[in-house]
Order: C-alpha cells, then sequence, then structure tokens
C-alpha cells in the first residue's frame, strides 16, 4: 500500500498545477486584455492596473518567502522587508546609472542627489551597476549576504522565537535610518526615482509595463516550484520537524542551524527578486521601505492567506493589497490600519490556519478519519 | 546488522566524577556510570536523583561542570553537540513521548532513518528502494503498518511511545537512551515492551530508565539506583530492592 510518487510529482501535485497554472493564466491574459482589446471593450485592463497587479505579484513573492522560513521552520521574521529593499535599492541603482545625461544636471556618471550633494566621484559600491547582470546579481547578493551573517550569528546562538522576531525588527529598523541619512550614498529620504529606461526600453512605456508584469509572474512562478522542491523533499520535512520539535530533532543528529542558514538565505534571495521587480513598476524606492510595519504588514498577508502552505501566502498578499488598494482610496482611507490590525486579530482568533490552511486541514481531516477507520481495526496489537 | 568497528576499551559508555549544579543544586554529584557493550541496564532512583540529567549530560544537552564521559572508549562527549553525539550512535528516546505531530507515522521514521543528515544531502533525496524496506520491517516490528499514513499527533499515548521506539531503532544507534518507556501504557502494553526492549538489546547497548518495578523485573537486567545524583546502589534486581538504602530512599517500606 505504498502511497510513493516521484520526485516530481510530489513536487507538482494537483494544487501546485493549479495554482501555476493560474498564475500563468494571469500572465497572459491581463496584458493581453491590455494590449489587445481596445479601451472601448468592457474586458479591457488600463495600463495602471498592470502596474498595480505587477505590484500585487512582487509582494506575493515577498509572502511566499516569508511563509518558507515561517510557515515551514517555525522562523518568523518581523524584518523582511529589509531584504525586498535591498532586492529594490539593487534594482534602483542600475535604473540611476541608466540615466546619463537626462537627469536634471545632465552628469554622465553621477545620478542627480550626488551632483546636488557636490559630490565629484561615484562611491566604490556603486561601481559595475550600470551593467544589468551585475546589478541583476547584486539584488540576490546583497539580501542573501546580509541574511547569511546575520543568520549565522543568530541561528548558532540558538536565538529562537520571539527574541529572533525582535532582532529582525531591529535590523530592518537600522537600515531604514541608515538609508535616510545623505551620506549612506543612496539618495537619503527622496531615494532613488525618476527612472528612465530598462534594458534600453522605456519604464513607462506600456509595453514595458507588461513586460514588468509577465516578469514578475514567472519569477513568481518559479520561485513558487522552487519553494515546493524544497518543502517536499525530505529537506522539507526536516525544516518542518524544527518548526514543530526543534531539539527533539537536534537529538536525532539533524544540525539545525545549517538547515535554518540555508532556508533563511534562500527565502532573503527571493524576498530581494520581489523588491527588484517592484521598483521599475513603482518607478521609485526610498528608506520607507525598510519601515518595520511595511515588515509585519507582509506578515499579516501570511497569517490571513495560510501559513505553511505557499499558495496560501500568494493569495493572502493579493487579496489583503486588494483591499488596501480599494480602501485606502475611499473615505474609509483614515481607518485601513484599524481595519488591518482587526484582521489580524480576527484571523488569529478564528482563523488560525489562514484561509487556504483552514480548507486544506478540513480536506485532510475528513481523508484521516476514512484512514483510522479502516486502520485502526488493523493496528491493535493483540492481546 | 553487525558492528565492525573494533573497540578501543571494553565499556560502551563510561562515566566518571560527572557533576552537574544549576544554580547550587547538584543535579549529580560525582555520578560513576559503566555500561559494557551489549548490556541493558535499567536506572531506578526517585525523583530528582538525576537519571535525566544524567541523560542530557549524554546526549549533550547539558554540558557537566566536572567529569569524563566517555564513548567506546575514545569519545569525549562532553565537548560535542547533540547532533554529533547522535551521530555518533547515541540514540534517545524521551520521557514524554515527542514525536514530529504534524508529519505521519511514516515520515516520522524516514527521519530518523540512518542515513546523511546534511542539508545538501536532503535537497536531492528521495527514498531507495532499501530504505523503503527498512520502514517496512520497523513499521511491523511496532505494529503500525496500518497507520503509517496517519499524522503522528493524532495518534494515542502508547503509540507514541512505539513510533518513539520504531524512530530510535530506525536511527540504528549503538547506545539507546530509553526514558521511562511504559509510562501511561496498559499491563498488555508494558509486557510487549519489555519483549521488545530484549528483543533490541540483542544487538543493542541499551539503558533504561524506569519506575514500574514489575517492568524493571521483567528486563531482569542489572540495575542501578541513583539517590542525590550519584550511585547509591547497583546490582541483580533482588538485590538492589533489598538493599537498606534503597528501600529507605525510594522504594519505602
Amino acid at each position: 500500500m505504498a502511497r510513493r510518487n516521484a520526485p516530481i510529482i510530489r513536487t507538482l501535485d494537483k494544487g501546485a498545477m493549479a495554482f501555476l497554472f493560474l498564475v500563468a493564466v494571469a500572465a497572459i491574459a491581463i496584458p493581453a486584455a491590455n494590449l489587445l482589446l481596445p479601451p472601448s471593450s468592457p474586458f479591457h485592463v488600463p495600463t495602471y492596473l498592470v502596474a498595480l497587479f505587477g505590484k500585487y505579484v512582487c509582494y506575493a513573492l515577498l509572502a511566499l518567502s516569508i511563509d518558507l522560513i515561517w510557515g515551514y521552520c517555525g522562523i518568523l521574521s518581523l524584518g523582511h522587508g529589509a531584504f525586498f529593499a535591498l532586492g529594490g535599492y539593487a534594482m534602483g541603482m542600475y535604473l540611476m546609472r541608466q540615466i546619463g545625461t537626462r537627469g536634471v544636471y545632465a552628469d554622465p556618471i553621477l545620478p542627480d542627489f550626488m551632483v546636488f550633494l557636490n559630490w565629484k566621484e561615484l562611491p566604490v559600491f556603486w561601481y559595475g551597476f550600470q551593467h544589468f547582470p551585475y546589478a541583476m546579481l547584486m539584488v540576490l547578493l546583497a539580501p542573501g549576504a546580509l541574511a547569511f551573517v546575520f543568520g549565522w550569528f543568530a541561528f548558532r546562538s540558538r536565538v529562537t522565537g520571539v527574541y529572533l522576531s525582535i532582532i529582525t525588527q531591529a535590523m530592518t529598523f537600522a537600515l531604514m535610518l541608515g538609508f535616510f541619512r545623505n551620506n549612506f550614498g543612496f539618495g537619503g529620504n527622496n531615494g532613488l526615482t525618476d527612472f528612465k529606461d530598462i534594458l534600453g526600453f522605456n519604464v513607462q512605456a506600456q509595453s514595458t509595463r507588461n513586460a514588468l508584469f509577465i516578469a514578475s509572474c514567472i519569477a513568481l512562478a518559479l520561485c513558487f516550484i522552487v519553494c515546493r522542491a524544497l518543502v517536499t523533499s525530505k529537506f522539507g520535512k526536516v525544516l518542518v520537524a524544527i518548526r514543530d520539535a526543534e531539539s527533539r530533532t537536534r537529538f536525532l543528529g539533524y544540525r539545525v542551524e545549517s538547515y535554518k542558514l540555508f532556508v533563511w538565505t534562500l527565502s532573503a534571495c527571493m524576498a530581494g527578486i520581489a523588491g527588484a521587480l517592484y521598483v521599475p513598476q513603482v518607478g521609485i524606492i526610498n528608506p520607507s521601505e525598510f519601515a518595520p510595519g511595511n515588515s509585519i504588514e507582509a506578515v499579516i498577508w501570511v497569517a490571513v492567506g495560510g501559513r505553511g502552505t505557499l499558495t496560501g501566502a500568494v493569495l493572502g498578499a493579493i487579496l489583503v493589497n486588494y483591499a488596501k488598494t480599494t480602501f485606502t482610496s475611499g473615505f474609509l482611507a483614515e481607518y485601513w490600519l484599524f481595519l488591518l490590525g482587526g484582521l489580524f486579530i480576527a484571523v488569529t482568533l478564528f482563523l488560525p490556519r489562514g484561509i487556504v490552511g483552514t480548507a486544506s486541514h478540513w480536506w485532510r481531516e475528513r481523508r484521516d478519519r476514512d484512514d483510522a477507520v479502516a486502520g485502526d481495526a488493523a493496528a491493535r496489537p493483540a492481546e | 546488522m553487525s558492528e565492525m568497528d573494533p573497540r578501543l576499551t571494553t565499556a560502551q559508555l563510561y562515566l566518571n566524577g560527572v557533576s552537574v549544579s544549576f544554580d547550587g543544586f547538584k543535579a549529580l554529584n560525582n555520578l560513576a556510570l559503566t555500561v559494557e557493550p551489549g548490556e541493558m541496564r535499567a536506572i531506578i532512583g526517585p525523583n530528582g536523583a538525576g537519571k535525566t540529567t544524567m541523560m542530557d549530560v549524554i546526549t549533550g544537552k547539558t554540558r557537566p561542570d566536572d567529569g569524563d564521559v566517555i564513548f567506546e572508549g575514545t569519545r569525549d562527549l562532553t565537548t560535542l553537540d547533540e547532533a554529533t553525539i547522535a551521530n555518533l550512535g547515541i540514540g534517545r528516546k524521551f520521557q514524554k513521548p515527542t514525536v514530529f505531530e504534524m508529519h505521519s507515522v511514516e515520515d516520522n521514521l524516514i527521519l530518523a532513518l540512518k542515513a546523511d543528515r546534511r542539508a545538501f544531502a536532503n535537497l536531492r533525496w528521495s527514498e531507495t528502494a532499501p530504505e523503503m524496506e527498512r520502514i517496512e520491517s520497523i513499521l511491523k516490528t511496532i505494529r503500525m503498518t496500518a497507520t503509517r499514513h496517519r499524522l503522528a499527533g493524532s495518534l494515542s499515548h502508547g503509540q507514541k511511545q512505539w513510533l518513539e521506539i520504531g524512530m530510535l531503532l530506525a536511527q540504528e544507534p549503538k547506545l539507546l537512551l530509553v526514558d521511562e518507556p511504559v509510562a501511561g501504557m496498559t499491563d498488555a502494553e508494558t509486557h510487549q515492551t519489555a519483549e521488545l526492549l530484549k528483543e533490541i538489546n540483542r544487538e543493542k547497548t541499551v539503558i533504561v530508565v524506569e519506575h514500574d518495578m514489575t517492568f524493571v523485573r521483567a528486563l531482569g537486567v542489572k540495575v542501578t539506583c541513583l539517590h542525590e545524583g550519584s550511585v547509591l546502589a547497583e546490582g541483580s534486581i533482588d538485590q538492589v530492592s533489598t538493599d537498606e538504602r534503597v528501600i529507605e530512599v525510594y522504594l519505602g517500606r
């Protein structure tokens, strides 16, 4: 009665395939509705909505990265916005260097804010960012390296639970203060903006907006497959074991800190990719992306959708952000934070598994009950 | 299975002069204990005698203030961490059954199965045929073949105890530390557990901590009675249970 499948089938089960199918449909249908349908059509999607949906997809990827560590390994990061922002800054630096002489001060090398600050030379850490591949490498390396160093110290010292959450908050807060300073070299509180083009295409153009939306969907799908492959492997089983009984896992001989460090760093890289795709679509990156509140909001998305489900994180990010867009554009705008807080409390009290988690738990319970009826009779030891 | 490695000294586990104190309370006080390869040893003693602390010291959870803990005559366990000690071949079953509740019975065993424990090795992992056979045979031994897909969290207390013993078997340790294996079991289950431990003891060294004197008697092995962190008496169950001091502090008159 072996119920074992090949790894590929375990990774891409029915639920995962359905999810990828939906992402593919969105990636095709939304740009098609924008580019092919005339504005008079009721199904026409205006360009500003394409960019808005693209933003949601980036948030969904950030939520996915949080779910990987929180839902499967029990690491509650309240500072993941920092990795998102670092990826965003790496992309922003590339976009800044593409402006060239089209800036207000028309300096071929120095971005406007540096000319404004009377800087004579480009700081060393800005070198190379005019090259797209180098910038993309930095999108992964900057958050990845910070996460690796942070995780190496935290996990080796066995900092867990709420203590870890607090130091992740401190990390993102410290970075925010740093990036607010002009002499830090990242544009101070104005951040990086006024982007002109990406890979030679105008970032404002309709076709570029659609291409960025599709790229975001592809990134989400690929990261989802990576996460699925990870959590359905034996590595993933170890992660869940660490989440539920960390010291027991140690006594089985697993070096818990290496598992945590790997998944934590991977998650930070994914958050970085999300940030990098976010920046050209919203047209700006500034230190407020490091604000502790942003990271906490991202955690709420995951809680709403259901942690430890991956698809739930994506669903939660899109639903909550859709609600945010709706509420903050109406007369209810000033009550949004109360609503968000209320939502978090309500989910914690009444739907602790989140939307997708509750649905799949109900499904599993039903199957287990059937199994138990069949199994118990046979399992009773002969007495 | 055969144990291939040559032993450099005769003792499987050697503790000498081990002391541990928590905020001035001496949990272990100059404890000495020698367990030979292939031996089964029962440890008894009143609450607070240091039984669990001794297990913690052997498995690397607690560092002793003083003393030697030597495994197989060569490895000083006091300098190693939990994972390294587990990989040397020391398995532990906890007093309160601790299984991975959100994993199925089968996945619990897969996690425990002796294999490469490194993170990268488990990324590209899928079950091999010999591993699945081993899982089948363990499921049979612990009588859980039919419940293999149930979540461990939904098992009864007794079933969890057995699953944990199954996980110990899967680990293929050389030395098993078993903390109160029959707590909360029925008489029949207690009897079966005693038989199972004797079966395991044919190939492995076992240390059992237990309060249930009927169970200890059923094992029929050398008994060590701990009291206030050191050895009070050692010998056969008959010798120990008639020892004046043991009766005084533990068994009662």
